[in-house]
């Protein structure tokens, strides 16, 4: 499992020196942040000074020596835009998006699997054919689209829920979160079931499909044969075994609701990474960008990590290379 | 009983958030300033947010015009001094005096923000301050300088006292925000909200509101659904497309005033081969566009009231020239062109281009109202005449690299573009020093005169307005300079003046402003 471990902390520090490459030059190859940056009734002296200030007038590959150089301090570079630590703005924000990504998640999960072991379970009912026809639009529904039909009739036609911005916050256990409290749960909603009906389609449709075939597996027809009740049939014998397609699609698709939750919370107001991001690109501010992409892919990476331990633990069959 | 008592407590506590509430104010902005600092970053949203916190010297009302603010008065004393008169009694937010050294103080950290992505050094070169005594500034330039009550519309002054030493991030934590305006800073998180507080202690008219808090919300539809379910008191930046809508909303009270903004036609004037125009079979031919008839064409081929009425939903003015009627500087002589196709036709044929030749539309497609939608019309309009025109529009992050230096040795690279400028001094010199100037980097002038469009009698009459202290004179100059330039030699073709539009809540109304600022000093409430 070290050995293992290691191989991989390895290849991942290897992704990342790529990924690094690969954005920053990337990054450079788009317009000119200065245009972006500066005001329009600036002479061209000015234009000049800000060029030199920003660090522009350099070569690429200067400009990424020092990129690296600086990067390996754990410093990646000051935002063109606010004049702060890239890193400093992302982890800001960083809280707001991944309480949006678990709470989504949840939703996704405490929703999908059992919608989708209902249906696995009785393929036939009107009911298992109504919650696959809504996974259907769950998937083929535009984010955007959705998330402003969500604030016209759940905001502004009925005034249940707030339509933007994230509420109140307080500390539990040491997390600052906006789950804590009243305001915050009433703001989250919307955007978090926004953000989670792709998930959950996807779960509902995993979950059936494991359902189906399980369901017809001689250790559940022999668990039956053994007087197991129903109840014990599903929580243990089923459940356990559809879980695995599930834990890496959550695994996975946790990184992507971290990573591209930007849509979202352009839409919610949300102040979370995803909007930093996309404005970041719209700026060209090309600090945030790279340091963002490079968080991104340690996310991913420790994800795909944790997904291969749980895999182990959830099934005795997927051993682990280089255990042995 | 006991749910009785407990509902009409729920009630009762109801009632005390409304009043509560009727004393705070919830912006929907569409722009959040990248800082609470107000010399850190010279750019519309951070001006626009810091005026409500800090004052500067000259204050600028919504049209442009100039009243005293931390100034009482500002007089050339010979042709290179002005001398600003500093009012008296004015506290600082956190209860010192204002005085001369503050602005001493203002003048030198201005100018040397570590880090700024565009700075105030553009207001304040060739600028040199005096303190006369505790209430009185001299501010000496080489050359005579009429625009002194301009540029110091735009320096915010800060406090001394809490800025010596104090970096950006002091600025945005609130630490060193001091001002003297009339909102105090509160807190700022940063893409969340920024919260203000009413200053007792303000010269001027009392802030309306006791706290203010401001959302960036960018997105369009997003912002107009706050304002809908009541999330937000007031918006900027209304998209045309829902002002329609939003006024039948008897809940909902509009704003809209003319911009300083025109959006206006640059052409390739420097090339004799320009590289997005050819001969209608492909091959290439001389560059048009240096023919003053082609471009006279192009602009009668513009049928403006029709981009106002149908691309704009009516929330522009067809323009003529650079500045809408009202701003100093402006031509009274100089109405929008005559849309006339037929004349365009003649004019085309007398250039020797009876037979039109090709050429591509370039412009932006996120920086203007409908400015991909206007870029289209534009070409349908040509093509009318005989140009057969395409259109390229691309993000802004794009665009205006490739307009101002895409080419062979940072040279603009596009022939034909759709652009906009506001006149941020709120005056004629603003557009034609920058647009319409012959491109001198060592003088500062034409730094954004992409078509490089070049006439020495404009030259002339500009440099000699801007050296022309008194105003009635300068404003004929600017006046003359405009006519030769857009009026003859059609070395820019003006569109339209946009018009900015802000939504509230009913019993608020914003009186707009000409410099597309959001400021809440500006909301009355009815």
């Amino acid at each position: 499992m070290t050995a293992f471990i290691l191989r991989r902390s390895l290849q991942s520090i290897l992704v990342l020196f790529i990924m690094s490459l690969i954005v920053f030059v990337g990054v450079n190859l788009i317009g000119d942040p200065v245009d972006m940056l500066i005001n329009p009734e600036s002479d061209q002296a000015e234009i000049e000074r800000v060029i030199k200030e920003l660090g522009l007038d350099r070569p690429v590959f200067e400009q990424y020596w020092y990129f690296l150089v600086n990067a390996f301090q754990g410093d990646l570079g000051k935002s063109f835009v606010f004049g702060e630590p890239a890193l400093k703005l992302i982890v800001q924000r960083m809280p707001a998006t991944f309480e949006l990504a678990l709470f989504s998640l949840s939703i996704a999960v405490v929703f999908g699997i059992p919608l989708g072991v209902y249906a696995g379970l009785k393929p036939d009912s009107r009911v298992s054919k109504t919650i696959m026809a809504g996974s259907i639009l769950g998937f083929s529904m535009p984010t955007f689209w959705v998330g402003i039909i969500l604030i016209m009739f759940f905001s502004v036609n009925l005034g249940w829920l707030p339509s933007t911005g994230r509420g109140d916050v307080a500390t539990v256990f040491g997390i600052t979160s906006s789950i804590f409290t009243l305001d915050g749960l009433s703001h989250i909603f919307l955007p978090a079931f926004n953000l989670a009906l792709f998930k959950l389609s996807s779960v509902i449709r995993l979950a059936r499909a494991g359902t189906r075939e399980i369901i017809l597996q001689d250790y559940i027809k022999f668990a039956r044969a053994k007087g197991l009740s129903e109840r014990r049939v599903i929580n243990v014998h089923l459940l356990k075994n559809i879980l695995i397609p599930i834990v890496t699609i959550i695994g996975l698709e946790f990184g992507s609701l971290i990573a591209f939750s930007t849509v979202t919370e352009t839409v919610f107001a949300w102040p979370g990474m995803g909007k930093l991001i996309i404005e970041a690109i719209y700026n060209l501010d090309r600090p945030i960008i790279v340091a963002y992409l490079m968080i991104i892919v340690l996310i991913f990476v420790t994800l795909n990590l944790i997904v291969d331990i749980t895999y182990s633990l959830l099934d005795p069959r997927v051993r682990i290379k280089g255990e042995s | 009983m006991n749910m009785l008592r407990l509902f009409t407590l729920g009630m009762a506590a109801m009632l005390i958030s409304a009043n509560a509430m009727a004393a705070e104010l919830r912006v929907g902005l569409k722009s959040e300033p990248s800082s609470i600092d107000p010399h850190y970053h010279n750019l519309g949203p951070n001006n626009a947010f810091s005026t409500q916190i800090f004052s500067s010297l000259v204050g600028s009302d919504e049209n442009q015009q100039h009243y005293p603010d931390l100034a009482v008065s500002w007089t050339p004393i010979n042709d290179t001094t002005w001398e600003f008169k500093l009012r008296k009694g004015v506290k600082w937010h956190d209860g010192s005096d204002f005085t001369a050294d503050d602005v001493m103080f203002t003048v030198e950290r201005a100018q040397n923000v570590p880090n700024s992505p565009s700075s105030f050094v553009t207001y304040l070169k060739g600028k040199t301050f005096e303190k006369v005594d505790s209430h009185t500034i001299h501010v000496k330039t080489e050359k005579p300088y009429p625009l002194m009550p301009n540029d110091m519309t735009t320096v915010k002054i800060i406090s001394a006292n809490a800025g010596k030493g104090a970096s950006t991030e002091d600025y945005n934590s609130g630490k060193a925000a001091i001002g003297t305006g009339p909102y105090r800073f509160v807190e700022w998180v940063p893409g969340d909200r920024i919260v203000l507080e009413a200053n007792p202690n303000y010269f001027g008219d009392k802030a309306s509101f006791d706290k203010v808090t401001f959302k960036p919300i960018k997105a369009g539809p997003a912002r107009i659904s706050a304002l809908l379910a009541g999330d937000v008191d007031f918006i900027d930046n209304v998209p045309p497309l829902d002002v329609a809508r939003l006024k039948k909303d008897s809940s909902i009270e509009i704003s809209s005033g003319s911009s300083n903004r025109v959006i206006y036609l640059h052409m390739d004037q420097f090339r004799e081969n320009s590289p997005h125009i050819t001969a209608k079979d492909g091959s290439p031919i001389k560059n048009p566009l240096m023919d003053v008839r082609v471009r006279k064409a192009i602009s009668h081929a513009i049928n403006r009231d029709a981009i106002v009425a149908r691309v704009m939903e009516g929330i522009a003015t067809p323009a003529g020239q650079l500045l809408p009627a009202g701003f100093h500087g402006v031509s009274t002589n100089m109405s929008p062109l005559k849309y006339d196709p037929e004349l365009s036709k003649k004019l085309l044929a007398e250039a020797g281009y009876a037979d039109g030749f090709k050429m591509t539309i370039h412009g932006p497609n996120d920086r203007y109202i409908n400015d991909a939608k206007v870029a289209e019309a534009l070409a349908q309009m040509l093509n009318r005449i005989g140009i057969e025109a395409s259109v390229e529009t691309m993000t802004k992050a794009v665009y205006f690299k490739r307009a101002s230096s895409g080419g062979p040795n940072k040279s603009p690279e596009f022939s034909f573009m759709v652009l906009g400028w506001g006149a941020g001094s709120g005056e004629a010199s603003s557009p034609l020093k920058a647009l319409l100037h012959t491109y001198d980097k060592s003088k500062g002038m034409g730094a954004a005169n992409r078509g490089r469009h070049s006439d020495p009698r404009v030259d002339g009459l500009i440099q000699k307005a801007l050296a022309t202290v008194d105003s009635d004179a300068r404003g004929k100059l600017l006046a003359e300079a405009t006519e030769i330039a857009v009026g003859e030699n059609f070395g820019v073709i003006p569109v339209h003046y946009q018009q900015n539009t802000w939504a509230s809540k009913k019993g608020y109304k914003y009186t707009p402003r000409t410099d597309e600022r959001t400021i809440v000093m500006d909301l009355k409430v009815n």
